[in-house]
């Protein structure tokens, strides 16, 4: 455990993600998210020392530097504010940010709060700016991943159903999740197959949405978690980058991510990952990611992450349950998904994820990454004080 | 190695933006357009304009509406000789604060008046309500001097609550190719596929890279590749999108050129889809030399050459 | 808290156009290489990286991706980007050293301003529903808080030329100013306005550039400088967004930032990050700096204003001053936002 002084999520909260939140405007949305967590946290404005806000790029929303327009709704006058941007694993990073702010000894309590709205513009359009002397491969945004999910299906040899696994527990998982933007208890593996190929050898259902939302969390110090009722304590946390490309980069088992996980099983004390943990909310906005990142997490040998999912033993009530939440695939609202991870996580270990649960969960991982797979964020939170 | 001058080129961002407005934005966007100005008390007593989303000391949602009058007193202005792009008035005009009568806060819009001379702090506006008004700060066209000659807009049926504001945002940028990928670009208008090494790695990169990615160096020294090379990985495009030109089923595919140490993504076509393979050999087809431009797009797409396949262990560092 | 100190810092030479990319690569690479060579370290032996830039004056989502190719980040570094000045990337890394998991930060912002029509792009930072759509800029929204302390006796614009001509004066001593100069106070004020009550000489340049500072604790920083300019306070601080309803001759972000700063007693140097002329004044007043402050010697932002790296610049420059000999206690200030919305301060000292 890095830092000074102990710190522990006190609560959590988060908003009902819609493709369009159109009854809220970004205030609104942002507040949703916060109010929920300082009820959850049982503090009240005075108690917040800090706010971190951490969103994607601020051509989503078409406002530069929103945290400027933001400061009086989130109660941050006369306080500090800091805007985190590490791409798609921002809502990760903005959890790091805000448990060093606390671990460092510098603020006592911390409201850290990660979103967008993407419905205010179009996040296909955003990220695809046509860009002078760049020819554009018009391929879309799964067509960039795709083809490093077929290297990954040649590497190591998985059946090619694995994908449709993970998307179908995805989305049933979604169901019992209230917030979740996609609620689909009835998705199986057949209809996942069944429905259409976008990026060969990606499908429709395996594909996470664009959603409107927001994700917030109190983060506070030793005397501050003692106030509260089953705090989750940040037991490591770590980011790590590397370029985008590079000549020999590994894309399907980036080192990035795996340097990242051993520096955060180190500060956890972790040294069996599949055994000593209870849960994982990993970062997987295409299905093939599960079985990827169980490898790169150091949860499975390189090159059998997808026998894990095969058996079905990352569904809940398996032996390392994955997204109970319905992760990236149920919701994407892409600057607050790295949070929601982490904040799941988090309830996770305090006993507050209702109906997707994992029983007995005392200890549980939190995974962002983002760009073209290279900024990487993560936490390890548990029930007990580490 | 001659000098050489950067490749730009003009990049306009823009469009329109849908912003839902929420309770009490809605309120303040919807009596603009119907002609009234809308503002929300807060705790402490002082009438907002435009109304915060939020009290400042309790952060209670503002829900207390109150409207004001459409003109005030001028708190503070400016004078813009040049107007910007999107600015209320394309002939000089003056920003100013207003202080609408009722309101406690200062509202920050154009004051139409033909000299920096008129202007006075502490004169007298009212507004121009916009012929045609649709629920967007503009409804207010300017302010004008409260007994100057206006226009009366005719009258409005009563709108509806207005939920979503559309404003375009615009902005213009000249976006600079660094010099490495100038010369690189400037290859290709010549129908040459040119990459860079880099100095300390000795990889070669194409594009070349203003810092390699590894060491933090330039690249430089110019290799010329072959328009040859491999497929290394890649999918299989199936859905049609916004800005396709290719009907689906397309290939998108990372091509790793003979003699280049790192893969671009671009397409494979003339031949069936799902008979790409990792590791197939592919040639470049070119469109037509008065065709060529600076851009990897002189280059239409790859087709199969027709050669065995490379190995696996041959390209399995590249993935 | 553990000891930080600032011990090293260099910057790229202020223009108005660079012929780089808006990435900054260009002017980052030699800079990182003074910046640590000086030092005699490599980049291996830097424990955090933390940068400042901003996606919308590059006019690229991601900007901030490709600037890291400047590092050179392989193998992969801990690194961090704030959407802000560098001066809250600092901040971001001092954190990260107080948690004990790093013992070094290098941090940089960059901006090249020349891409866009800088004062129209930040009128993108104001309310988007109420606001931003008149696209009211940069000059527009300083010439209105310029013009309420002009009218309310706070200031004159004789005071603020005299800020100008202090700056330029400075400058010429300063080898990366852009804008340097002799000229006398009644010369300025027989210039036009550019945005009525401000004239050009108000307002800073439009500046491509780039810093970086690097960060070391404890026995590192003696290890690696003779007199590490010691942080023994940072913090920042923001007020209301709407700009009618807060008192814009006023400051209180920056008084609440200085005050947890652990405030001015002593300070002998205070470089202040105020692209408009009337900002100085301000501050000048809001912090009680008297006679006996010496007030941005660098020239300032009215000397170059290269965005997302000036703020990182006044606390690189206040550093130099202990690093020197020349100061043993300095404050460093940066802002962020229209009408000085955000503020830092840093206040650093040298021990014997």
């Amino acid at each position: 455990m890095a830092g000074k002084e102990r710190a522990a999520v006190l609560g959590t909260g988060q908003t009902h993600h819609k493709a369009k939140r159109q009854d809220v405007s970004m205030a609104g949305l942002l507040r949703e998210a916060i109010d929920r967590a300082m009820a959850d946290a049982q503090v009240g404005w005075d108690d917040i020392d800090a706010v971190v806000l951490g969103k994607a790029p601020d051509f989503f929303e078409g406002v530069m530097m929103p945290d400027l327009f933001l400061a009086d709704a989130v109660g941050a006058v006369g306080k500090p504010l800091l805007r985190v941007h590490t791409a798609g694993s921002v809502g990760g990073s903005t959890g790091v940010v805000a448990a060093s702010l606390v671990q460092a000894g510098v603020y006592d309590r911390v409201l850290a709060c990660a979103w967008e709205k993407q419905s205010e513009s179009n996040a296909m359009w955003a990220l695809s700016i046509p860009i002078p002397f760049n020819m554009p491969v018009n391929a879309g945004a799964g067509g960039y991943f795709a083809p490093h999910v077929r290297s990954y299906i040649r590497r190591s040899g998985a059946p090619t159903h694995v994908g449709a696994i993970v998307a179908a527990k995805d989305r049933r998982n979604g169901a019992k999740n209230p917030y979740a933007h996609l609620q689909q208890a009835d998705m199986t593996v057949d209809k996942v197959q069944a429905s259409q190929m976008l990026w060969d050898p990606i499908r429709y259902d395996e594909t996470c949405p664009s959603s409107d939302g927001a994700c917030a969390v109190v983060i506070g110090n030793e005397k501050a978690a003692a106030a509260t009722d089953r705090p989750a304590w940040i037991h490591a946390t770590a980011m790590r980058s590397e370029p985008t490309t590079y000549a020999g980069r590994d894309q399907v088992n980036p080192q990035a991510g795996r340097i990242a996980a051993a520096a955060l099983s180190n500060q956890a004390g972790i040294t069996t990952p599949l055994e000593e943990t209870d849960a994982a909310e990993i970062y997987v906005p295409f299905s093939w990611f599960e079985p990827m990142w169980l490898e790169n997490l150091g949860f499975m040998p390189e090159g059998q992450g997808w026998k894990l999912t095969e058996a079905g033993e990352t569904e809940i009530g398996g032996q390392l349950p994955i997204n109970p939440s319905g992760g990236v695939l149920s919701s994407n609202p892409i600057g607050a998904s790295g949070m929601l991870r982490f904040a799941e996580a988090a309830m996770q270990v305090m006993g507050r994820a209702g109906e997707h649960q994992v029983d007995g969960a005392r200890k549980a991982l939190g995974h962002a990454y983002g760009g073209g797979s290279q900024f990487f964020a993560m936490w390890v939170v548990g029930a007990d004080k580490p | 190695m001659t000098v050489v001058e950067p490749l730009s080129a003009p990049m306009e961002l823009a469009f329109d933006y849908t912003r839902s407005l929420g309770p009490t934005l809605s309120r303040f966007v919807t009596g603009l357009a119907n002609a009234t100005v809308v503002g929300a008390r807060a705790s402490d007593g002082r009438v907002y304009v435009p109304p915060l989303e939020y009290d400042p000391v309790t952060h209670e949602p503002l829900r207390d509406f109150v409207e004001v009058a459409d003109r005030g007193t001028v708190l503070t202005w400016t004078w813009t000789d040049e107007p910007l792009p999107g600015q209320p008035l394309d002939r000089p005009f003056a920003w100013a604060l207003v202080q609408l009568d009722g309101a406690d806060t200062g509202f920050l819009h154009a004051v139409a008046v033909d000299s920096a001379d008129t202007m006075r702090t502490g004169m007298r506006v009212r507004a121009q309500w916009a012929q045609e008004r649709r629920g967007h700060v503009r409804d207010i066209e300017f302010f004008l001097p409260e007994d100057a000659a206006g226009v009366v807009p005719p009258p409005q049926p009563p709108v509806e609550p207005i939920a979503v504001m559309t404003t375009p945002v615009t902005m213009a940028v000249q976006h600079s190719a660094s010099i490495q990928e100038t010369r690189y670009l400037q290859a290709l208008k010549e129908g040459r596929l040119v990459g860079q090494r880099c100095p300390v790695c000795r990889k070669v990169y194409i594009p070349p890279r203003g810092a390699c990615p590894v060491d933090g160096v330039p690249t430089e020294e110019e290799v010329e590749l072959p328009d040859k090379g491999i497929v290394t990985t890649f999918c299989i495009v199936n859905v049609p999108f916004l800005g396709q030109r290719i009907k689906p089923p397309y290939v998108a595919a990372y091509v790793l050129l003979d003699g280049a140490d790192i893969a671009f993504l671009h397409l494979i076509l003339d031949c069936p889809a799902e008979d790409v393979r990792m590791g197939m050999r592919v040639e470049a087809v070119w469109k037509p030399r008065e065709e060529w431009e600076y851009g990897l797009q002189n280059v239409t797409h790859f087709r199969p050459t027709g050669e065995p396949d490379a190995g696996y262990d041959s390209y399995k560092e590249h993935l | 808290m553990r000891d930080v100190a600032v011990v090293g810092f260099a910057q790229s030479p202020q223009v108005r156009e660079t012929t780089g990319t808006t990435n900054g690569v260009e002017m980052l690479v030699p800079i990182f290489a003074e910046v640590l060579s000086g030092l005699g370290l490599t980049k291996g032996d830097i424990g955090f990286w933390c940068s400042g830039s901003s996606d919308y004056l590059a006019g690229r989502a991601f900007s901030f991706i490709s600037a890291i190719d400047a590092i050179g980040p392989v193998p992969p570094i801990n690194e961090s980007h704030v959407e802000a000045d560098g001066a809250w990337a600092l901040f971001e890394a001092w954190v990260k050293i107080q948690t004990g998991e790093v013992d070094t930060a290098l941090v940089y912002g960059f901006g090249k301003s020349s891409a866009g029509n800088l004062r129209r792009t930040l009128a993108l930072q104001l309310d988007p529903y109420v606001l931003a759509p008149l696209y009211p800029d940069s000059l527009a929204v300083a010439g209105l808080q310029a013009r309420l302390g002009i009218e309310s006796g706070a200031w004159s614009e004789r005071e603020m030329a005299e800020v100008a001509v202090r700056s330029r004066r400075d400058a010429e001593t300063n080898p990366n100013a852009q804008v340097a100069g002799s000229k006398d106070v009644d010369e300025l004020l027989a210039q036009p306005y550019v945005a009525n009550p401000l004239r050009r000489h108000d307002c800073a340049p439009v500046t491509d550039g780039a810093s970086v500072i690097v960060l070391a604790a404890e026995e590192r920083a003696h290890e690696l400088v003779e007199r590490p300019a010691w942080i023994t306070g940072i913090a920042h601080a923001i007020d209301s967004a709407h700009l009618g309803a807060r008192d814009l001759t006023t400051s209180p972000s920056t008084v609440i930032a200085t005050q947890r700063a652990g405030g001015i007693d002593g300070v002998e140097v205070a470089e202040l990050y105020t692209p408009f002329t009337h900002q100085e004044l301000i501050l000048r007043r809001d912090l009680g700096l008297g006679a006996d402050v010496r007030i941005t010697p660098s020239g300032g932002a009215l000397a170059g204003n290269p965005m997302f790296a000036g703020g990182l610049i006044r606390i690189g420059e206040a550093a130099r001053q202990i690093h020197s000999g020349n100061a043993s206690r300095t404050l460093a200030h940066a802002t962020g936002g229209p009408a000085l919305q955000q503020n830092l301060v840093c206040v650093m000292e040298g021990r014997d």
